[in-house]
Order: structure tokens, then C-alpha cells, then sequence
């Protein structure tokens, strides 16, 4: 259709291409300036943002010696990795539970619930959590204040986007597969391990690539339910940029885009040729 | 209903209700309390055999009659309001080409508009700091181009050059922040849009523009409320980038809140003013849970 329109495009929609192009580059230019900013002025041998003064590699060489930014960092990933974890098994449960049962008691509320964390403002998410847990330690006598009760509010949090994530590929199902392996003598179970699993697999791998993220840079939550002695890497960044442009933030910056961008390099590359080959195999079994 | 099924919708229902719905019905009850040293007492206590419930309004009636309470919340809803209206403009026309875009270039541009979502928020709130700075790249260009004298015209910073800690600032790191989640739901509505309506539009004479206004826009209501509410709701309640990209006249209610709590230690205060939030944002909440619901519809 494109094809036949093209020829005769009318001299509006021309413009409207042009248009079109400089407002994508524009926008693209909006997003990316400041990541740019921040990996060039890792490299600036004058800790002042206005002034170019010449190459160095001396932020990151501070880096390394840097005890408060390597805890924090271990710290962050140990609870993002474990925040990721738990999110994509308790999204998928949400998801599974909404998708295949459309009308259950306080089904309404539920999908309330889980739409809410993912605008509610954090300070609210933060604080109500903090007080709640509070509560339950001068009832109980725990949880103290730290890695497990951040790990609880990003995983509430966490949970919300994996469903959101899990929910659309389930969605996009042949439900007809599933009914096969059932017809076939396939238990629940032997059906989700067996079927179900592996077709939700690459939204499992994406739910768990946002949650993990998600956690990885959050102040918000952290700062409430943090006690002595568990300050993540957010929390260290957040401090010292609260100070002012500070040298080892930026060089902090540089190091993250980088890995986060080969990562979603990497794994964008690895899930297409997964996905290729998946059609390629349904295709296969289709004919054959 | 089998045990299996029960235990599929237990299990998260009960989290939710453990850790969503539990906590916040603490922190009403809390906002209620009295302050003890740098707790709260329970509302409700034994004293020889007699039960007393003590309920403290004060700090809602100091809320609604305090002045700067009052100013903040409208404050937070109009920044909230303006980075939503801003994102709309600058997001819509964004998706709009993006879902008109060569079908072969559309999942590198989504994949371009989600990579920044990966790198860190915080690190790119903190980057317009620099950028915005005295001899910042932005900051110069600003006042080589003669921005600076358009932005004192209209109020949004107090003088020549300084442009961070400003209202402009605060609105900057907003809609620099959300556009992304203006730009995706849009995306997601007009991409699926029927051509054939467009086409149909334009065989019964209507004009680009007509069309355009009375088929597309229509047709793409539940993106752009949901992507409208995505932005504002959050932008409300907004502390990262008060705190970091706001000034001292710029009054933000996340950032009264975080005082309340870390500065003054009052958890009753803070409690109250956290649920007058809530209120306020609970319209545009269940507007963003239909339009979802809409979305979920649509997409089957």
C-alpha cells in the first residue's frame, strides 16, 4: 500500500516527512544529551562542568579505592538480584491468575492494586511500607531496618511492572497449544513447566531485566526502609550529587552506561536469534 | 474453584493485601495519632479497664489552614499539570511519527526510546545539573541564543544565566524524566491503529487535518490518558527532582513530606500529609486503572 501511495504523494505529506524526521532526531537528541554529557565530562581532567581541562582517566582510577561506592555497589546488586528474582515468579502468579480467570471475588481490586505502585508517588510507597514494618517490629521485635526490608519494597513495586510485562506475552498466547498437551495427558503442571514456560520465557527474561533496573536505581524506597550500615549505591550517588557536580558520580555514570549498554546490546542480539529460531522450529513442526 | 487455582490467586492477592493495602491503612490510622519522643502512641489503649480511643485531627486541620501546606499541594498539582501538558506535546507528535515510520526502523526507535529507561534515572536527573550549570553546554547555548531573557520574561528564572533551581529546571528534569512514559502508551495505541478508518476519512473528503483530529486523535483516547496519568500522577508526589534540579521557591509536597519525616521526625504529620496526597491523586488513579483495563481490552 505504501508503495502505490508513494509515488503520487501529495506535497503536504512531504513536509509532514520532513517534519516528522527533525522532530524524532529532536527528541532523540533531548533523551540522549545528558548521558552523553555525563560520559564525556567522566574524562575531564578539571572537576568543574564548565571547563575542558584535557583528558584523564583519574576519576575512574579513584573509582577503584572508592570503599563507599564498592559497598554500596555490591550491596545494590545483591538486592536487585534478588528483587529481580522474586518479582518475575511473584508476576507471573498475578499475571496467570488475571489472564486465565476473568471473574473471581475482588478480581477489580486486585488489578487496582497492582496498576497503583506503578505511578503511586515512591515517598507514599516508602512511608506507608516503613510504618507498617515499624509496627511489626515493635509487635514481633522484626525485621530491623535494611537489606530484607528494602528487598520487601522493591519487590512490591517490582511485582507490579513484571505483571504488567508477563500479562501482555500471555495474552498473545494459543491457548490452543495448552489444550493440546491437556488432550495429550499432560498434567497442570507438566503443561506450564513443559508449554506454557518456554513460550513466556523472553517476557520472564525482560520482566527480569526491568525489576532488576527498577531496584538497581531507586532512592526513593531506600532511603526510608534503610537502617545503619546498608546504603546502596543510589543513596551514595544521591548524597554526593545533592552536593553539587561531583567527578566520581560522573565517572560512576560512565561505568554503568557502559555495562548496561552492552548488556542490552548483547541480550537484545541473543533474544532476536531466540526468537528467530522459535519461529523457525514452529514453522518447521507446522509443515512437517 | 480447585485448591490450585485458589493458590494461583492467594498467593498474590495476599502479598498485596500484606504489603500495599496493609501499609496504608497504618498510615492513615498513624496520621491520627499522637506524636510520643519520636514515635507515635497507639489510638487505641487499655487504662484500668477502661478502653480509650484518642483520635488526633489537628494535623489534617493544620493542613487545610496552613497557608504553606495549602500553596505546596497547588504548587505540586500545577507542576505536576504543565509537565504532563508539555510531555503530551513534545510525546505525542513523537509516537505519532514513530507508529508512522517505516515498519522495518520501528523496533530500533522503541528500543531507542526504552534504552534510557536502563541506565540510571538518578545519574540523568543529576546530568542536567552539569548541563544546566554556570558553563554548562546547555546553559551556554541558552545564552547565546538570548533563552535566558525569554525565561526572565515570563518568570520561570529570576535572572540572567541562572537557569538551575529554577521553576524552569524542576519542569525541565520532569518532562525530561517522563516523556518516556508519555511517548510509550501512545506508541502502543497509534501503532495498532486500522489504517483503513484513515483512508475511509479521507474518501469521504476529509482533509489530513480533519482526519487527523476526528479519527486518529479519538482512536488514541486510552493511550493518551494513560500516558497523561503516568506522567502526572507521579509528578505530584515528585522528591528526586525537586531535590535536585528545584530551588527554594519551587515548593514540592514529596519534599514536604520527606521533611516532616527525616527533618522533624513528626510520623503523624507526615502520615497525614501522605494521605491528603492520596486523596488528591485518587481520581486520576482509578481514570488510569480504566484506561489500563481499556488497553488490556483493545489488545485482545
Amino acid at each position: 500500500m505504501s508503495r502505490a501511495t508513494d509515488a503520487a504523494t501529495p506535497r503536504y505529506q512531504r513536509q509532514g516527512r520532513w517534519l516528522s524526521r527533525a522532530w524524532l532526531v529532536a527528541g532523540f537528541a533531548f533523551l540522549y544529551l545528558p548521558i552523553v554529557a555525563l560520559v564525556v565530562y567522566s574524562f575531564n581532567d578539571s572537576p568543574l562542568p564548565g571547563r575542558w581541562g584535557g583528558f584523564t582517566l583519574k576519576w575512574f582510577d579513584k573509582l577503584l579505592d572508592d570503599t563507599e561506592v564498592l559497598e554500596g555497589l555490591w550491596l545494590s546488586l545483591r538486592i536487585a538480584f534478588l528483587t529481580a528474582c522474586a518479582a518475575v515468579v511473584l508476576g507471573t502468579l498475578a499475571a496467570l491468575a488475571l489472564v486465565r480467570h476473568k471473574k473471581f471475588t475482588g478480581r477489580t481490586a486486585m488489578v487496582g492494586m497492582l496498576n497503583a505502585p506503578l505511578v503511586m508517588p515512591e515517598v507514599i510507597i516508602g512511608l506507608s511500607l516503613l510504618l507498617m514494618l515499624v509496627s511489626l517490629q515493635r509487635w514481633l521485635g522484626f525485621p530491623e531496618r535494611g537489606m530484607l526490608t528494602i528487598w520487601l519494597a522493591h519487590l512490591l513495586v517490582g511485582m507490579a511492572y513484571a505483571t504488567v510485562v508477563v500479562q501482555a506475552r500471555l495474552q498473545g498466547l494459543n491457548p490452543q497449544l495448552e489444550e493440546a498437551a491437556q488432550d495429550l495427558g499432560a498434567r497442570p503442571m507438566q503443561v506450564f513447566f513443559l508449554v506454557t514456560l518456554p513460550m513466556i520465557a523472553q517476557s520472564l527474561l525482560s520482566a527480569w531485566l526491568l525489576t532488576f533496573t527498577l531496584s538497581l536505581d531507586d532512592v526513593v524506597l531506600a532511603a526510608f526502609l534503610s537502617g545503619p550500615g546498608s546504603t546502596t549505591l543510589p543513596l551514595v550517588i544521591f548524597s554526593r550529587a545533592r552536593l553539587g557536580v561531583d567527578p566520581s558520580v560522573n565517572a560512576v555514570a560512565t561505568v554503568v552506561i557502559a555495562v548496561v549498554a552492552l548488556a542490552v546490546i548483547g541480550g537484545s542480539y541473543a533474544l532476536a536469534r531466540a526468537e528467530r529460531r522459535r519461529q523457525q522450529e514452529i514453522a518447521q513442526a507446522a509443515h512437517g | 474453584m480447585k485448591w490450585s487455582e485458589r493458590t494461583l490467586i492467594g498467593i498474590p492477592y495476599l502479598w498485596l493485601l500484606v504489603f500495599f493495602l496493609l501499609p496504608f491503612l497504618i498510615v492513615v490510622k498513624i496520621s491520627v495519632s499522637e506524636m510520643e519522643m519520636v514515635s507515635f502512641q497507639d489510638i487505641v489503649t487499655w487504662v484500668d479497664g477502661v478502653l480509650n480511643i484518642r483520635i488526633k485531627l489537628s494535623n489534617y486541620l493544620f493542613i487545610t489552614q496552613d497557608d504553606l501546606y495549602f500553596k505546596t499541594y497547588v504548587a505540586s498539582l500545577k507542576y505536576a499539570a504543565i509537565t504532563a501538558a508539555l510531555c503530551l506535546f513534545i510525546g505525542y507528535p513523537f509516537a505519532y511519527f514513530m507508529a508512522r515510520a517505516r515498519a522495518s526502523v520501528q523496533p530500533a526507535l522503541l528500543m531507542m526510546v526504552m534504552l534510557p529507561f536502563w541506565t540510571s534515572f538518578l545519574l540523568r536527573v543529576y546530568a542536567w545539573k552539569g548541563l544546566l550549570g554556570e558553563g554548562g553546554w546547555v546553559a551556554s547555548a541558552f545564552d547565546a541564543l538570548g533563552v535566558d531573557t525569554l525565561l526572565m520574561a515570563v518568570g520561570l528564572i529570576p535572572g540572567p544565566g541562572q537557569y538551575l533551581n529554577t521553576p524552569f529546571s524542576l519542569v525541565l528534569g520532569m518532562v525530561y524524566t517522563y516523556v518516556p512514559f508519555m511517548i510509550l502508551p501512545l506508541y502502543a495505541t497509534l501503532s495498532k491503529m486500522d489504517l483503513r478508518l484513515l483512508e475511509a476519512a479521507y474518501n469521504l473528503g476529509a482533509t489530513p487535518w480533519v482526519a487527523f483530529w476526528t479519527v486518529t486523535v479519538p482512536l488514541s483516547r486510552a493511550g493518551i490518558v494513560a500516558g497523561t496519568m503516568l506522567v502526572f500522577i507521579p509528578c505530584v508526589g515528585e522528591f528526586v527532582i525537586p531535590e535536585l534540579l528545584g530551588g527554594p521557591q519551587t515548593l514540592m509536597i514529596g519534599r514536604v513530606l520527606w521533611d516532616e519525616f527525616f527533618a522533624n521526625n513528626d510520623w503523624p504529620m507526615a502520615s497525614a500529609v501522605a494521605v491528603v496526597m492520596v486523596l488528591l491523586i485518587i481520581v486520576p488513579l482509578a481514570w488510569f486503572n480504566k484506561a489500563q483495563a481499556d488497553a488490556q481490552e483493545a489488545r485482545r
